[in-house]
């Protein structure tokens, strides 16, 4: 049990597809200009993910080692398919506003990249756990960025007027180069969290003087 | 006329990648000098091209007629995956010049999101197939543009000095963030 947590938690933070692995990056900028399309997005990406580790680590013995490749794509497309199409009947205007991304889905890096490295070899609860990590941690990175364009860039949070009324939107963010401009702070953010972490993992280990310290700091 | 508008539009005012976010990771990956990324631009450019004359009769003249149009994502990612595996084997027997210059790329371009959402718009935006070929033909070129522009930049970072926190992937995306901002201007050309 502890294990499955631990599988979970690498995909939500300590191997976060968007942030640590940088992958599936496009999709992610692309839904992010409000936070329902964000959310939209994470779900449909979650659920495909879900269901194609499922199947793919339930018939990892059956599948031939040569063509695995093309039998994993089919069986991504196949789910792909069904969420297209239930977006399509269920949330039409979700799915408008998304467009060519759900389709896009099927040539994501972070499904290809989990069923080739993990649930090719492992078996179906670790995979779930680590789809469900996985899945996740793509949405919680979705809302954030999302969040953070829809209020800048609408004064709203999820179509709700947060802002107050006299609030000028910052139309910037709402546009793609805003979205490259919060994705790559969010990601140097990050980077500065973790060398600080290092940093303090070092000093504890080292017990390092203070003086040195507070050279390396300036 | 017509054709041009479709052409500039989807060269300039919706660049695929600094517009509508398409095709980052080969972006990101393949732009460390300039070569290289010509070499990834003109490889995609040319399967685009290819995948959009192959699948537009295939939706219109096989799926439409069968009513299978449900089955489009599957058919287009197993009819981009063989192209690129046939094109592959061609070029390496009869021209291996170009397959010298392209072949590394070829793979990799499997998964390019760039020539799937191409081929897939040609068909939602109802484009004859002439259009298709031309959309086609201006997408995967402002792809090329792009590549170029950022591997332009990725030159002169590697003599500046970039803040710490912001080595690597973080200044790259606000260097694309900046030549984004450029490329709004374009978006007055086309009404």
């Amino acid at each position: 049990m502890k294990n499955l947590w631990k599988i979970f938690k690498a995909g939500l933070i300590f191997e976060n597809p968007l942030l640590v692995l940088m992958i599936g990056i496009c999709s992610s900028l692309a839904v992010t200009s409000n936070v329902s399309n964000g959310l939209g997005m994470g779900l449909a990406m979650t659920f495909v993910l879900l269901f194609s580790e499922i199947f793919i680590s339930a018939f990892r013995k059956v599948i031939p080692n040569g063509a695995r490749l093309p039998i994993f794509i089919i069986i991504i497309a196949a789910f792909t398919t069904i969420v297209d199409l239930v977006m399509k009947a269920y949330f039409p205007a979700l799915s408008k506003s998304m467009g060519v991304f759900i389709p896009l889905i099927v040539v994501n890096c972070i499904i290809m990249g989990r069923v080739e490295a993990f649930s090719s070899k492992q078996k179906v609860l670790p995979s779930i756990f680590d789809a469900l990590g996985m899945g996740l941690g793509y949405t919680w990175v979705l809302i954030v960025i999302s969040a953070v364009r829809e209020l800048l860039g609408n004064g709203t949070f999820a179509g709700i007027q947060v802002m107050p009324a006299s609030y000028t939107p910052i139309l910037f963010f709402i546009l793609p180069p805003g979205g490259f401009l919060i994705f790559g702070l969010l990601m140097a953010a990050n980077n500065g969290i973790k060398s600080a972490l290092k940093k303090r993992e070092a000093r504890q280990a080292k017990q390092l003087p203070d003086m040195r310290e507070a050279k390396e700091n300036a | 006329m017509d054709l041009m508008k479709i052409f500039l539009v989807a060269l300039l005012v919706n660049n695929i990648v600094l517009m509508r976010f398409i095709a980052l990771c080969s972006y990101i990956g393949m732009t460390s000098d300039v070569g290289q990324s010509i070499g990834m631009g003109t490889s995609v450019t040319f399967v685009t091209v290819l995948a959009t004359a192959v699948t537009w009769p295939i939706y219109h003249y096989v799926l439409t007629p069968l009513n299978l149009q449900f089955l489009k994502i599957l058919v287009f990612i197993l009819v981009i995956a063989c192209l690129v595996q046939l094109v592959e084997f061609y070029l390496k027997k009869n021209i291996p010049g170009l397959y010298a210059a392209m072949g590394i790329y070829l793979p990799l371009i499997t998964t390019n999101c760039a020539i799937l959402a191409v081929t897939f718009e040609s068909i939602d935006y109802n484009y004859s197939f002439i259009e298709s070929i031309v959309y086609a033909i201006g997408v995967s070129l402002g792809y090329l543009l792009a590549m170029v522009l950022l591997a332009g930049v990725r030159d002169r970072m590697k003599t500046s000095q970039v803040p710490k926190f912001l080595q690597g992937a973080p200044i790259l995306f606000i260097a694309t963030s900046l030549i984004g901002i450029a490329f709004m201007g374009f978006s007055g050309l086309i009404k």
